[in-house]
């Protein structure tokens, strides 16, 4: 896919994607990816930063499931501290 | 194209909603240290109530965001079971459509992690990606900054 750079013209009616639409938004994804290895080749394959995106995204998953569990520990064994931080926090 | 970072109003507003959920989850009767049941069930609520409240906080505006509210309220009132037959349908005949192109593979992978990816095209999709792997890289940073004022 990303030795395609000619632009493909629209078909008539039909909203097909242009290839540059693609790799418009394939590039914006590279640049949210927190590698830095990525901004330094302009050719990365599409095929990469799509692997890289499931695995950013898998790994966030990852981590909203580890701060869950740490939060749900929290709220067992604190008790009326509990209420106090909540509003300290809401307030700022 | 506009920015996929989600702003102030949007950290602020899901920071709100989910320290509200936090501070209604209900304490636990038993004295001493709770079950491991009693964890597990609060942590899947506490997800929930995260997911919820960033998806809350970012609205109707993006797709992905619609799905998981559609998803969340599918989940406590059928159970999943009305919703499954109606989307397994339409997901068969998007696949079907989708599977012409080229990258299956990858693309299909992240139309399973991203909310409402099945029935997106390409294009569709991968800006949803981007909005919601920015949204969510912010629900990690609040949650993790609750932790931590937690901790202290």
């Amino acid at each position: 896919m990303s030795s395609r750079r000619s632009r493909s013209r629209p078909s008539s009616g039909s909203s097909r994607i242009t290839d540059d639409q693609i790799l418009d938004l394939v590039s914006k994804l590279q640049q949210l990816l927190p590698e830095i290895g990525n901004r330094r080749s302009d050719k990365v394959s599409a095929a990469k930063v799509l692997q890289d995106t499931c695995n950013c995204i898998r790994s966030l998953h990852r981590e909203v499931d580890d701060l869950s569990e740490r939060l749900s520990e929290l709220l067992a064994t604190t008790d009326t501290a509990q209420a106090a931080i909540i509003r300290n926090l809401l307030t700022q | 194209m506009t920015s996929v970072h989600p702003n102030s109003t949007t950290t602020t507003r899901f920071a709100r909603r989910f320290l509200i959920s936090l501070s209604r989850m209900r304490r636990p009767i038993t004295l001493g240290p709770p079950s491991d049941e009693e964890v597990c069930r609060r942590t899947r609520r506490i997800k929930l109530a995260a997911y919820s409240s960033m998806a809350r906080a970012v609205g109707s505006r993006r797709a992905w965001s619609r799905a998981l509210l559609l998803k969340v309220r599918n989940r406590v009132r059928f159970q999943g079971i009305l919703r499954n037959r109606f989307l397994a349908s339409k997901k068969k005949r998007v696949i079907k459509r989708n599977k012409a192109s080229g990258e299956m593979n990858k693309t299909d992978m992240l139309r399973k992690l991203v909310p409402g990816g099945e029935t997106m095209d390409i294009c569709g999709l991968l800006e949803e990606t981007a909005h919601y792997m920015a949204s969510l890289a912010t629900q990690v940073k609040v949650m993790q900054s609750i932790v931590d004022q937690y901790s202290k």
